[in-house]
């Protein structure tokens, strides 16, 4: 019954998702607010019935009805509540199904907060937003039901893949897809502004805390499923350049040149043009991750969907879509009027270089992920592109965007002063060199960079202060006068400074983590003693140990460092007997930001057993950078200007003087 | 060889494998810890060729120790870096590299970072002189102030309190 209503509900946001994507068009052509307003209507209709038909499939999981297919293949009655719940996107009908909840929800929250735009534009974005939903509610309802039922129900059902049975299964996919999908909108708002025509700087302030939004997401998104691999896969890695991570990736890069282009367009009404271009390839690119993940065309670790028929139906929404878009853009972005001009160096052009680098960047992880996908079609030569290749292409883009980046918002709208910036920037720069010295005389071992990376990353964080304290006069004025400046400094400021300071302290992590972290492998028995970083670990024994679902065996180490018992850590293996595979559960110990991590290999025949042990010094700053960077978003987000001024339309441009 | 193909399909498929933990074995590591750093580093450029996107220093396959235990016996032998790899690209082809080789196939791979930051970098030149230019020519005038204009922005520059911020965008 909640099966065939969840189902019911999926096929009438179909039909409300249709409406949806002609009515308004239509109103808008005749100018009809009666029509225009069926947009509103019903995208929020649709959200409430795409929500039912999750909250159904949610309903069906939590009851392990195993006369549901979907239920059956990823779900066991012993199975914990959370990862019952969390199992239902944990695999790719469920998943789907989740991702258009989610647009269903996004068109939804603009319906309901969409009352300051004006009346066509508003039935523009809603039915673009609904063109996207009704495509993939058609692919669902077609390749990928997932409430479809077995005739002869089961008794227990096949249990989820106990890799995914952890509570980042919970955090990390609803996080990814809001913000892949999250992009749509500022996709719909684009191609909107192409059909009217028209476009201003009011236009990207509607769209800025949108995209906003769904780069804070994916910001999280990304970083949890990087940690989720850093600690379930049991070799320390956190990031694989992995096709499927990659696939995330583009959107993100892409996403952060969005933000920064808006910003020109809403400050100085310039780069129009290339902001729309931007809109539309930061949602393709999450169209093509979603396709790349759901069609099984890559085999990579990640990919748990594999289904020609799937495939070439999201390929077909693919070049729909990307296709389509691009068309419209070759055809109508010349009638966009150019706005502002600025000198090349100038706050503008400053943020137009971070365009042209993080572009880059994204070509780079496109090209390295689809190549060897394009050259064995075209020629059927297999070569394979991973880590080796991104580390040398990819890496020094950042070197350039990162010494530029605290100069940015130092300089001036339109004509800024680059040795006055510069000049402000000395003390950043002295402690960046100070700190490189420090770390070359007091390291061993390691590439030459590391400290020159390191610098790189103080200058950034540096910088960023410097841009603060400069705006809020510290040290220069009384502190009364600073402490009401810091409350007046706009939140986007605010927001700036974190998302830029967390760039640095990412980039302290990973080279720290990559340069100096130390290993330990061998096999231990109980009562062997070894030593990893001047920490003392003693395998304590073997015990095995019955879980809900599982089997498992836990090997307690005693962690010790200069004869002082710290802790003792638990790493285990877990036997999973419904799908007779084993997973590898490390441990780990938090010194400050710093790690020890342990995780078991096989036992041998004697009853010893094989460890690894690493020491992965400041590691936690690789997710502490980006937790930063969406806290900086989420502060922009709060910007007085984006709650309150938003909707002012463009006021009548004042006569601006050319930059020279 | 088919099992390992199966097995490691298997392995995949709950994303890196059953346990994974055990990628370079204890009986594997080289005693000279110069050469055991070499290979270490030269194992994150090999591909496990029946894993989805592993080197052979993260798989558990094993090929991959096969082939751990092969680049270890080359290095043994006294080959260098680059010898070694050779010998594992003549012996399984091109796919075995993680990262492939600058040749007529793998050009525009290698080619398309530049290009684009160069291409990008160009267009922006150009466009900037464009729009410079044609600006120039729609309002000659307010390329340059004149002497009043001058005189009456240090007048008004002069008459301000102490400048104690700079010029920042949002207001």
């Amino acid at each position: 019954m909640i099966a065939e209503a969840g189902h019911y509900a999926l096929v009438l946001a179909l039909g409300l998702a249709l409406i949806q994507s002609t009515v308004p068009i239509f109103g808008a052509r005749w100018h009809d607010p009666a029509l225009m307003n069926v947009a509103r209507s019903t995208a929020l209709a649709q959200m409430v019935f795409a929500l039912g038909s999750f909250a159904a499939l949610v309903t069906l999981h939590v009851t392990s009805d195993f006369s549901v297919v979907n239920v059956f293949e990823n779900s066991h009655s012993l199975k914990p509540m959370i990862y019952k719940i969390t199992g239902v996107w944990g695999n790719h009908e469920g998943s789907m199904l989740l991702w258009v909840s989610i647009l269903a929800l996004f068109g939804g929250l603009v319906a309901a907060f969409g009352n300051n735009l004006p009346l066509s534009l508003r039935a523009h974005v809603l039915a673009v937003q609904a063109w996207i939903a009704s495509a993939f509610y058609l692919f669902i309802l077609i390749t990928s039901n997932p409430f479809l039922r077995i005739a002869n129900p089961p008794i227990e059902g096949r249990d989820l893949n106990p890799v995914l049975q952890d509570i980042g299964l919970a955090v990390h996919p609803p996080m990814l897809y809001l913000g892949y999908v999250g992009f749509s909108i500022s996709f719909s708002f684009a191609v909107a502004a192409l059909i009217e025509g028209r476009i201003d700087a009011a236009w990207a302030r509607w769209v800025r805390p949108w995209t906003l939004l769904a780069w804070i997401f994916l910001t999280l998104g990304i970083a949890m499923g990087s940690y989720w691999a850093y600690y379930e896969l049991g070799w320390g890695g956190w990031w694989f350049w992995d096709p499927v991570e990659n696939a995330s990736l583009m959107p993100w890069l892409a996403g952060t040149a969005l933000l920064h282009s808006a910003v020109v367009m809403e400050k100085r009404n310039a780069l129009k043009v290339w902001t729309i271009l931007l809109s539309i390839l930061t949602f393709s690119l999450s169209l093509l991750g979603t396709f790349l993940v759901r069609s099984g065309v890559l085999t990579s670790v990640h990919a748990f969907a594999t289904d020609p028929e799937r495939g070439v139906f999201i390929l077909l929404i693919l070049c729909v879509f990307i296709g389509g878009s691009l068309s419209l853009y070759a055809w109508r972005a010349s009638a966009l009027k150019q706005g502002g001009l600025f000198a090349p160096i100038s706050r503008e052009g400053a943020l137009v270089l971070n365009n042209l680098f993080l572009t880059t960047a994204c070509a780079t992880v496109f090209v390295g992920t689809l190549y060897p996908l394009a050259l064995e079609v075209l020629t059927g030569d297999k070569i394979s592109v991973g880590a080796p290749f991104f580390n040398l292409t990819f890496a020094p883009l950042f070197v350039p965007l990162l010494i530029a980046m605290p100069f940015g918002p130092l300089l001036a709208w339109k004509r800024g002063d680059l040795l006055g910036a510069a000049q402000r920037l000395f003390a950043a720069g002295i402690v960046a060199l100070v700190t490189v010295a420090v770390i070359w005389a007091w390291t061993r071992g390691g590439s030459a960079l590391a400290p020159l990376a390191i610098g790189l990353a103080v200058f950034v964080i540096a910088g960023a202060l410097v841009d603060l304290t400069e705006r809020i006069g510290l040290f220069r004025v009384p502190v009364a006068v600073v402490a009401r400046r810091a409350r007046g400094l706009p939140r986007s400021a605010w927001g700036t400074v974190f998302a830029h300071a967390g760039i640095g302290v990412a980039l302290i992590g990973i080279v720290c983590e990559t340069t100096w972290n130390s290993e330990y492998i061998g096999t231990m028995k109980p009562g062997d003693v070894t030593h990893v970083a001047g920490y003392e670990l003693k395998l304590d024994r073997i015990m095995q140990r019955q879980g809900p679902n599982f089997r498992e065996m836990v090997v307690p180490f005693d962690v010790s460092r200069d004869g002082r018992q710290l802790s003792t850590m638990t790493p285990s293996k877990r036997s999973f007997t419904t799908r007779e595979t084993t997973t590898t559960e490390s441990a780990l110990l938090t010194r400050g930001v710093s790690q020890l991590y342990i995780s078991l290999g096989e036992t041998t025949a004697d009853g010893a057993i094989t460890v690894r042990i690493y020491h992965k010094p400041m590691v936690l700053l690789i997710w502490f950078g980006p937790v930063l960077m969406a806290f900086g978003g989420m502060m922009s987000l709060s910007d007085r200007r984006l709650r309150v001024g938003a909707p002012k339309p463009a006021r009548a441009p004042r006569a601006l003087q050319p930059a020279e | 060889m088919k099992r390992i193909i199966l097995a490691c399909v298997l392995a995949a498929c709950v994303m890196v494998g059953s346990s994974a933990a055990y990628a370079v074995l204890p009986d594997e590591v080289m005693s000279d810890p110069v050469k055991e750093t070499r290979a270490r580093d030269l194992s994150r450029e090999l591909r496990c060729m029946v894993c989805q996107n592993q080197s052979i220093d993260d798989s558990e396959a094993p090929l991959a120790r096969d082939l751990r235990l092969l680049v270890r016996e080359r290095i043994a032998a006294g080959d260098s870096d680059a010898q070694v790899l050779d010998f594992l690209v003549a012996r399984y082809g091109e796919f075995v590299l993680l990262k492939p080789r600058l040749e007529r196939h793998t050009l525009l791979l290698w080619l398309l970072t530049p290009l684009v930051l160069l291409g990008g970098g160009f267009a922006l030149w150009m466009y900037g002189r464009r729009r410079g230019k044609s600006a120039a020519v729609e309002n000659p005038s307010s390329a340059k102030l004149t002497a009043e204009e001058e005189a009456r922005l240090r007048q008004l520059m002069s008459a301000e309190p102490v400048s104690d911020q700079p010029v920042q965008g949002p207001r």
